[in-house]
Formats: C-alpha cells, structure tokens, sequence
C-alpha cells in the first residue's frame, strides 16, 4: 500500500476533473456543498424578507428578481405564495442532500478518513469519482427544477402525499432528482464502509481509530440501509405522478371540483412511513460527521485526550442502532394507530441517552486541558452550547403531549436548525479551518476566521432563537404570510430581528469566501502538522501527494496521546517509533 | 488510470477482499431497497379494500413457475461457471456463463410474454392496486435482471480474454453473488405475487 | 395572566392547563440543565485555557461520575413516560367522550377551507360522496338521503356550546391538512380516504382560531377558521337560525314542513 501507481504525469482532465483520487474528490466536494449551501442561504433570504414584510417587493433588487424570475414566482417583486412554497421546499432539500450531507461526508469524510487510517486512498477511487459526479449531476437536475412551468417541487422538503402527488411537475423532478443523489451517496457509503473495515493501516486497531472515523463509519451504515427505502418511497411518488398509480392515493379524492381519476386504494400515510424511516437516521448523518469533528478539534486544541472515548464510540453505535427505530415521532399526530405513540416515545427519549453521553464526553474533555482558542476551535467550542440548545429543545417535541401544541409550529423549526445550523454547520466550518493547512499547505487567516465566526454565530443565534418564542404562541411552519392568521400576530414583531440576523449570516460568509480563495495564494505556509496533532492526517506532507503516505504507516498508540507524562513534546504521534 | 492494478487483491484487515466486502454492502442496500417496496406491498395487502387480488388462472401461474425454475437453474449455472475458473477452465466457464445470461434472457422474454398478457386482461399499472404493485415490483426486478446480463456480458467477455485465473477471479464470484440475489429476491416476489390468492 | 407561561396563548380547554404545566416544567428542567452545563463549560474556558507552562492532563478520572448526567436524564424521562404520556395520550387521543355527552360534527377539510357538518336534529349524519362535490355542496351531502335533510353545513366557522366536549371527526377531500387550536393547545391531521378524530372541552365562551398545520398548498397560509364558543341558548338559537335557513333555501318539491319554534 504505497504511493506507486503504474502510470505517469496525468492530464489535466483525468487529474483534476474526473481524478479518483479521493483528496481531490474531497476538495470537489467542499466546494460545490459550500456552493450549494450558499445557493440554500439565499433562498432564506428571500423567504425571511416576506415573513418580516409580508407581500412588500423585496428591496432594492425586487424588480431585477421580477424580472429573472418571471411572473409565476415574484411579479413586481412580490412573492407568490407558491414560490414562498418553492423556496421552503427547495431550501430544506437543497441544505440537507445538496448541502451538509455531502460537506460532512463527501467532503470531510472523503479527504480525511483514508488519511487517518493510514490508506493511500479509498477502497474503489473509481467508485468514489462516480459518486462526486453523480451528485453533481442530481444537484443541476434538482435545481432545474424551478424552470418547469409550476415551479420547482413546493410541497415541502418532506414531501407528503397526496399534495406532492397533484403538484406541479417540478416534483417529478424532485422525486428524480432524489433517486439520483440517494445513488451517489449509496456508492460513497459502501466506498467508506469498506475502506474501513479492510484498509486500516498495520497496527490501527478498532480502539486506535479517531473518534472522526467512527462517526463516519456510523453514519455510512445509516445512509446504507436507510436511503433505500426513501428510494423506494420515491420511486412509488413517481410512479403516482407520472403512470396513474395509487400507492398513495385514497379513493375517491376530490381535487377542486373534480373526483380526481385514479382507482386508489393507496394510503397516504404509508408514503411519511417511508419517508421518515430514512429522514430519520438522516439527522444523524447531519450531525455525526459534525460530531467527529468537533472531537478531532477539541482534542488537538485542549492538549489532552478525549474524555471517554470508548463512551463516546459506544454512544455514537447505539444512535446508529436505535436512529432506525424513532422514526415515527415525526407522525405522533398524523392518524396512525395511538397505541405506536407509546412505542416511539419511548424509543425517542431513548434516544436522547446517548446524545447527551456524548456531549458530556466532549464538555469534559475540555477539563485539565490547555486549551488553545484557534480559529477551528472557536467553532467546535461553539458547537458544544448550541447544540445543548438544539438537543434540549428536542425534549418537548419528542414528548407527545406536549408535541400536541408543538407539532408544525416554529418551534420545531427553530429545533431542528439550532441541531443542524449552529451545530453541525458550525462544527463543519471549523473543520474547515482546522484541514485547510492539510488541503493546501496554508493557513487561513485568523482574524477573517474570526469576523466570520462571530458574524456567523450571532446571526444564527438571531435568527433561530426567537423561532421557540414563535413556536409557543403557536405560529404554524410553512406560512407565507404568517399574518394571515390573528394568532400569530403577537409574534410577528420578531420576524424583522430574525430578517436582520440572516442579513447579518449572509454578511459574515464574505470573510469566509475571501479568505478561504485569497490564503491559497497567501496564506502561511504550513509543514505536515501544524497543529501539533497526533492522527495520521498529520504524518504526511500538506498537502499529501497521490498515495498519501511515502511509506505505509505503522500506528503504536492510541490516537489522542498528548501531555503524556515524561515526555518532553506533549504530543506524540500515532505513527511514531515506540 | 490504474487498470493495472484492477485483479491484484491486496491484503486487507478483514481478510475479505474488497471487492467481495463491496458486494455484500451493495447487496445490504438492495434488500432494503426490495425490503422497502415488499413492506409497502404487504401494508396496503393487508390494510386496503381496494387491493383485489386477481385470480390465480388470471395470473399465469404455471408461466411463472417456470420462469422461477429458469432463475433457480441460471443460479446453479452461475455456481458452476464459477467452480470452472477456479479450476482455470476458461471454455467450461464460458458454457456455463453463457447458459447464466441465455437463462436471463428467457426470463424477460417470459416477463414480457406475461405483461403483455396481462395487459389484455386488464391489469395494468394504473388499473388497481396489485397491478400497480406487481409492475412496479417485477418491473424493478426486470431491471435488475438486465442489469445482471449486462454485467454477466462483461464478465464473459473478460473471461474469454484470459483475464481470470484460479487464484485472481474474485470478479467472477462478486458477479455471481449478485446474481443470487437477483434469483432470491424472484423467489421472493414469486408466492407473494402470483401463489396468495384470496 | 399569573405568572411566567413561556409566551404561550390563553389556556382555553379542559386538557390544556395540564400540557402547559409540561411544557413549563420541561423548559425550566432544560434552563437548569443548561445553566448547569454553561456554567461548567465556561469555566473549563477559563480555568483551562492555555498558559505558559501549564501542559494538559493526561490521565482522565470520574469516568463513572460521567454517566451520572445519562443517568439522571434517562430516568428523568421514564418517570415523564410513565407519570405523564401514557395517561396524557390516552385521555386526550385515545378516550374520546361519549358521544351522547357531546356535542359531535364532522369536519371536511379542503384546500383551502373547513367544512363543518352537524347532524340537525334528527341526530343522524346524512352521507356523503365524492361524486355529489360541487360548488354549491363542497361535501357532497346527498340530498337525497334523509338523514341529510336537515344537515347543517358551515365553512370555516364551528359553533359549539359550553358544557359539553365537541368531538370532531375529521376527513379531508384532497390532500392531508391539520386542525389545530393553539388555545385548546390540540391538533391532529386530517387525511383523505381515512377518518381522524379530535375532541376538546372548551373553558368559556369566545372565539378561538383554527389554523391549518400541514402544508397543504399554495393557500396553506390563509386556511383559517374560528370556533366559536357560545352559551347553550346562544348556540340554540344560532341552530334554530340554521335550521330555517336551510329550509327557507330547500326546494319546493321536497319542503317536509319544519317545526319552527315560536320564538317566546
């Protein structure tokens, strides 16, 4: 397993357009998730300007939006209820599956899980090419989707039958483009999965493995076995909308005036059945790469090892296990038999056990450090207290009774984007400032990293904070004019503050954007392990060369020995000679 | 490209071989993937009234018990075929290889003969419940099964080259695993669709 | 309104004083929980932030101290299973009253309205098909089913009157939307081809909003409507007034002469 390879000095094409070489896959990755995410971002934007105004051209650029985007969607700057519709639906697909999956997974994972594990590369690099441009290709068609007359897919991220069924046809492009992406993420799992089990290098034993490679492994595991049936799912949605099935289509549906023609019989809940068994376990793909991260970084940053890895790793399996069994606390109140409530309150509460035994871990590690307040680890710091809120703010929804008032409010908003914003994105973020030295042999610059970690982080915080406030007073999602409703009325005030903070978010990733192009050619220049780190992403040059590795590295220890005792570097490398 | 590299098998931790690990994993996502639209069928099955369930003379059961024979015939092929390079037989391999992808064929041709029928008789996709069920279940199944001959095509071709010995053949059997699937999930499909009958 | 009640609307239903007591008892266990946390956090921040000459600590202690927090939380939340779910969920989504006790209409939810149908006073539901749906008869009553004669319809406004439970059967004509009254602090969906049911008890008269809570299309935002919470006698006299608006509006060939009570 060394660097030599049969051939010579690549073409441009074959090196860095269809390479198989999984650090450029990686950084392939990283910049069209980071696009994609920005894509996400400025639909809030729109969105959040016609929660605050309701019905009022958006400002300064509304005529120009007019007139790109056609009468159908924002005529005379305004936007139309279905848009609002559009923008929901395409923001939450587009962050998820467009987004941070393939950030925390494509990206991250991709770059770094083969270089921790001592490997030259994954396990089929051709594989791996396919799944980046396979996800490229799903992320255009998902986007084309705007284009067809109707607009794009506006029945919500989740989709549900019947009224994705009778939408316009940008939901058949959806359900296409969804079988697409669920490919390239089914061809990447089997790729990581693999390359873990068989590629460890000699001496890397299952307890020597970072915490980052596990989160991966985990969550591999879960887009292996849960993606499918949503594939599934999606494939009978298509089947519904384009050859006159009724998989999810009762009898006797009455569309407007008409009796809509099909011989039903379907149900619509089987279709949230399908759906939630794998948006389920996709939360916890949202979040374990985020997780593994901040470990990685706190660990590097705190100058000691992690606090109860084995605690940590166990944790991390068992949300793996018990992510496939809480699926239906997403329908306590959707028709299904009472009698499941139970079941799935109990196996949600569960649940929560080992989240809160792995955000313990992480707090303590931070007790008896040294702790070095670096860009990468103002984020993972972060991620600790905002992810407490996240998680905290599941409890009331995850308990029935009170996920009567709860259910489809803002406060369900405001949970699942304080999990998934200011936490995993965040921790995402750092991970970016902590590999870039590893990506391209700089550093980026601190003082960007810290204008856009404090821009960031506030204006998260602004902006999802006041979404429990709403929440409570009963403020229903998915509204594009939340005023059209007297009891929401109390709250709307907050809906300028929160506008103000996503103005402030969108503001704060300038820095980020600059810096991340502008210390490729500037930034300092770094050596193989700047950050004094002990894993083995640190025992090769930054960047690594085709092959990472000059010779296979032989691991002799654990993959967090700092500050250990009588020993006058307190750091001591996985790789280093006993 | 490195297709230099492609049939050496490296070392690994598990001992598996890669490409046989890969299969299994792909094989995993299938059965959920298969898993998903079984539970799908079983649910409406057995919870909706407009799932009427044909006749059994309406639905072919002697055709599709042959064509079930055919499948479980091409597996044990597929065994042979793959017991013959291990043993460096490359002709025995390719009879049988090739009995592998001629009982694909007969397969779809019985499908299509089926479908056809069926469609004369009234069960179409949209027609009702079951049709809608038993299209979208054998059609999916139908796909796998070209996908199967195609890859069967492939692997013939490189066995006829001179690409597989008796110590580096590891594609032959990955093929063949997949292979079995296919035939299990038939298996499968086959009393659910056409055996209960109301 | 006494007290801090977490931004929460007027409690205005039998069963909802007893979830916004959850609701405040979960959120002041997640402040204290995560005031606990802060404060620890920002203390690790401080107290181990890296200075010259102080190195990490190698050796971790309190490992089993550490599941403690696990611990507190998983029995925590099987107390909050075992005291308040299971009895919770059964009282207010399994047992609906009876229905003899209660005041009970039919819900045809549609895009982008609520239609409400009562019994009159034969007590009995007259059918309803799909293929009767028009403009004028958004629920498909059939007319020619007695037990409809004297169907009241409304749209987006449910009457009912204090002192008894309003039992609701809900089913939707087109796609799946949701019921919900943020005061009577319930919801539940309302699906096409199946039937759900909803019940409250309201505390006093008034009116309290209805919103949909599943996007249900491009008029999801504007599907509202009102229960209106009468006295006995004011919800009688509105039934009356029903009542002889439908019969003032039924046609000459199959007038059956009403009763109208004399108004004393």
């Amino acid at each position: 397993m060394t660097s030599e390879h049969g051939h010579g000095e690549q073409k441009f094409i074959w090196k860095y357009v269809f390479s198989v070489d999984h650090k450029t896959i990686g950084i392939q990755y990283l910049v069209t998730s980071f696009t994609f995410l920005f894509v996400g971002l400025c639909m809030m934007l729109l969105m959040r300007w016609q929660l605050a105004q309701p019905d009022q051209p958006f400002p300064v650029i509304g005529d120009l939006l007019a007139k790109i985007l056609g009468d159908d969607k924002m005529p005379t700057g305004v936007m139309l209820p279905e848009f609002y519709n559009q923008l929901g639906a395409m923001h939450g697909t587009i962050m998820i599956f467009l987004g941070v999956v393939p950030l925390g997974v494509g990206a991250f994972g991709n770059f770094v899980l083969p270089l921790q594990i001592g490997a030259p590369d994954m396990a089929f690099p051709r594989l791996n090419m396919m799944s980046y441009w396979i996800y490229l290709v799903g992320g255009f068609v998902m986007l084309s989707s705007f284009l067809f007359p109707g607009g794009a897919a506006q029945s919500g991220w989740t989709s549900y039958a019947p009224l994705s069924v009778i939408a316009p046809p940008g939901q058949t492009v959806w359900c296409v483009a969804m079988v697409i992406i669920i490919t390239s993420s089914l061809f990447g799992a089997i790729n990581f999965i693999v390359t873990t089990l068989n590629m460890r290098a000699p001496g890397m034993t299952w307890s020597r493995l970072p915490v980052f490679v596990w989160a991966q492994l985990v969550t591999a595991v879960l887009l292996l076995l849960a993606f499918p049936v949503l594939e599934a799912g999606a494939l009978l949605q298509l089947l519904d909308r384009v050859a006159g099935t009724s998989f999810y289509i009762p009898k006797d549906l009455v569309v407007g005036a008409t009796v809509f023609p099909r011989a039903g019989g379907g149900n619509p809940i089987l279709w949230q059945h399908l759906f939630w068994f794998l948006a389920h376990p996709e939360v916890y793909v949202l979040l374990l790469p985020a997780m593994g991260i901040v470990a990685e970084i706190i660990a590097t940053n705190t100058r000691k090892p992690l606090f109860g890895y084995r605690e940590m790793v166990g944790s991390m399996c068992l949300i793996g296990v018990l992510s496939f069994v809480v699926w239906a606390h997403h329908m306590f109140l959707s028709g299904m038999r009472t009698s499941l409530a139970n079941l799935f309150v109990t196996t949600t509460l569960t649940i929560s056990v080992p989240s809160v035994a792995i955000l313990t871990c992480l707090l303590l590690s931070l007790r008896g450090g040294s702790i070095r307040f670096n860009t990468p680890m103002l984020f993972a710091l972060a991620f600790l207290p905002m992810f407490g809120i996240g998680g905290l703010t599941g409890l009331p929804l995850g308990f029935a009774p009170t996920d009567l008032h709860l259910h489809d409010t803002y406060y369900v908003i405001g949970h699942f984007h304080y999990v998934v914003a200011p936490g995993s994105l965040i921790a995402l973020m750092g991970g970016l400032y902590y590999w870039y030295p590893k990506m391209f042999g700089r550093q980026m610059n601190r003082t960007l990293g810290k204008i856009h970690f404090w821009l960031t982080i506030i204006g998260m915080n602004g902006v999802f904070f006041p979404m429990f406030i709403q929440g409570m007073a009963g403020m229903q999602r998915r509204l594009a004019d939340p005023t059209a409703q007297t009891h929401n009325l109390p709250v709307q005030w907050w809906s300028i503050p929160m506008g103000i903070s996503a103005a402030i978010i969108f503001i704060g990733q300038f820095p980020f954007i600059f810096n991340f192009f502008m210390s490729l050619r500037n930034g300092e220049k770094v050596g193989e392990n700047p950050w004094e780190a002990t894993t083995l992403e640190w025992a090769c040059p930054s960047p690594p060369p085709h092959g990472n590795f000059v010779k296979t590295p032989e691991v002799h220890r654990g993959p967090y020995e700092y500050s250990v005792p009588g020993r006058k570097e307190d750091y001591w490398p996985q790789d280093e000679a006993a | 490209m490195s297709t230099a590299v492609a049939h050496v098998e490296t070392e690994t931790n598990t001992g598996i071989p890669n490409g046989k690990l890969g299969i299994w994993m792909f094989l995993a996502s299938e059965v959920m993937l298969f898993g998903g639209l079984i539970s799908a069928y079983i649910i409406l099955r057995s919870g909706s009234p407009e799932m009427i369930i044909p006749p059994r003379e309406m639905m072919g059961v002697p055709l599709a018990t042959f064509n079930t024979f055919v499948l479980i015939f091409s597996s044990v092929m597929m065994v042979l075929a793959l017991a013959a390079i291990q043993e460096g037989d490359v002709p025995r391999f390719g009879r049988y290889l090739g009995l592998v992808i001629a009982c694909g064929f007969t397969f779809l041709f019985v499908k299509a003969y089926e479908y056809h029928h069926k469609w004369e008789e009234g069960i179409t996709i949209s027609s009702n419940l079951f049709g809608s069920f038993y299209y979208t279940l054998t059609g999916l199944h139908c796909l796998h099964v070209i996908g199967g001959i195609i890859l069967m095509v492939y692997i013939l071709r490189c066995g006829l080259r001179g690409e597989y010995t008796p110590t580096s053949h590891g594609r032959v059997e990955y093929a063949g695993l997949y292979w079995h699937f296919v035939d299990l999930v038939w298996v499968i499909l086959f009393p659910i669709l056409y055996l209960l009958n109301t | 309104m006494n007290g801090f009640n977490w931004g929460l609307p007027r409690a205005a239903s039998s069963y909802a004083h007893e979830i916004d007591f959850l609701i405040g008892l979960l959120h002041w266990v997640m402040v204290l929980i995560f005031v606990l946390w802060g404060i620890f956090f920002v203390y690790c921040l401080v107290r181990y932030r890296a200075r010259d000459g102080h190195r990490g600590t190698y050796h971790q202690t309190g490992e089993n101290a550490s599941l403690i927090p696990d611990a507190l939380v998983l029995a925590f939340e099987i107390w909050l299973i075992v005291a308040f779910h299971i009895p919770m969920w059964r009282a207010i989504k399994q047992e609906t009253p009876n229905e003899k006790d209660s005041t009970v209409v039919q819900l045809v939810a549609q895009q982008f309205a609520w239609n409400f149908q009562y019994a009159g006073p034969d007590g009995k539901f007259g059918r309803r098909a799909a293929s009767l749906v028009s403009a004028s008869n958004s629920i498909g009553l059939d007319d020619s089913d007695p037990d409809a004669k004297d169907d009241i319809t409304t749209i987006n406004n449910l009457h009912v009157p204090l002192g008894k439970p309003v039992i609701l059967h809900m089913t939707s004509k087109d796609v799946i939307h949701d019921f919900a009254v943020a005061e009577f602090r319930n919801k539940h969906d309302v699906v096409p081809g199946m039937s759900t049911t909803l019940w409250f008890d309201p505390l006093f008269v008034g009116k309290f909003e209805i919103g949909c809570s599943q996007l249900c299309g491009l008029g999801h935002t504007r599907m509202r409507g009102d229960v209106i919470v009468d006295t006995p006698e004011d919800y009688a006299a509105w039934m009356k007034e029903q009542a002889a608006d439908k019969a003032g509006s039924a046609d000459a060939s199959d007038v059956q002469p009403v009763a109208v009570e004399k108004k004393s």
